[in-house]
């Protein structure tokens, strides 16, 4: 009796591991570093203000593999003055990039939501850059509970 | 061929009005990072960019990377003028474009 539960343990143990290697493990993460990288490539030498960024994430994500993410940049969005486009990096997944929003006039507002993949508990950096070159930054951490190994 | 994509706008505004426009594409988005049973990697193939024109002209884009969850999901904003036809279009990594339209009435 007491065989057969421990060889029952160790079959959901090694499910749970090949469950692991199925998700995003398959590559390290890619850390802040990288996240720093992709946000300089994009701000091209230029600083980034803090400010002027809403970033909507649940503080809690029960499910890494589909949390919703809703960006906000506060701008007239005029032809004389608008965001034109909004970086989106990961600190904590197995590649940096998460998506870029390109903007223009015609969208009215600098506002979009999606639905992004988070490996573990990490930070989500947003930059957004204006016509006129100027740049600003937010980020918020979002804590991941499933699908991210308790990050 | 992806399936075909599901759009909410509505079909009338007022003037000069922002209105909001959900989209979403049926797609598994492969990461490249996932492996198979035999643990081989699935190849990645996902919706890389997502585009919507308004009477020709741009209104909102997207390059999207292998962290957006399957079934790629956006919501965003058009400020309309006149009436005309919204063209949305999905590419995927190997190259086929999804596109969709829908007209609205602007009065």
């Amino acid at each position: 009796m007491r065989r057969l539960s421990r060889r029952a343990a160790l079959a959901a143990g090694a499910g749970g591991v090949a469950l692991s290697v199925v998700g995003w493990h398959g590559k390290a993460r890619a850390g802040v570093k990288e996240a720093a990288d992709e946000v300089a490539k994009f701000v091209g030498g230029a600083t980034a203000e803090k400010g002027k960024i809403s970033i909507e994430l649940p503080e809690i994500a029960e499910n890494g593999s589909t949390v919703p993410l809703t960006v906000t940049v506060d701008a007239p969005m005029t032809a004389e003055n608008y965001v034109s486009d909004v970086l989106v990096v990961s600190e904590g997944n197995p590649n940096p990039g998460v998506i870029t929003f390109h903007f223009t006039p015609m969208s009215g507002k600098a506002e979009a939501q999606t639905r992004i993949r988070l490996a573990a508990t990490q930070n989500i950096v947003v930059v957004a850059k204006t016509n006129g070159g100027q740049f600003y930054t937010a980020q918020k951490q979002v804590k991941v509970t499933i699908g991210g190994c308790g990050g | 061929m992806a399936e075909k994509p599901r759009l909410k706008l509505p079909k009338e505004a007022k003037k000069g009005a922002v209105i909001e426009i959900k989209t979403l594409i049926p797609h598994a988005m492969q990461t490249g990072l996932v492996k198979d049973k035999d643990g081989k990697a699935i190849p990645r193939k996902i919706i890389n960019k997502f585009t919507a024109e308004f009477n020709g002209k741009p209104v909102f884009s997207a390059n999207i990377e292998p962290a957006v969850a399957a079934n790629p999901y956006l919501q965003f904003t058009a400020k309309v003028e006149e009436s005309g036809t919204f063209k949305f279009s999905w590419t995927d990594d190997d190259g086929t474009v999804t596109t969709a339209e829908e007209q609205i009435t602007v009065s």
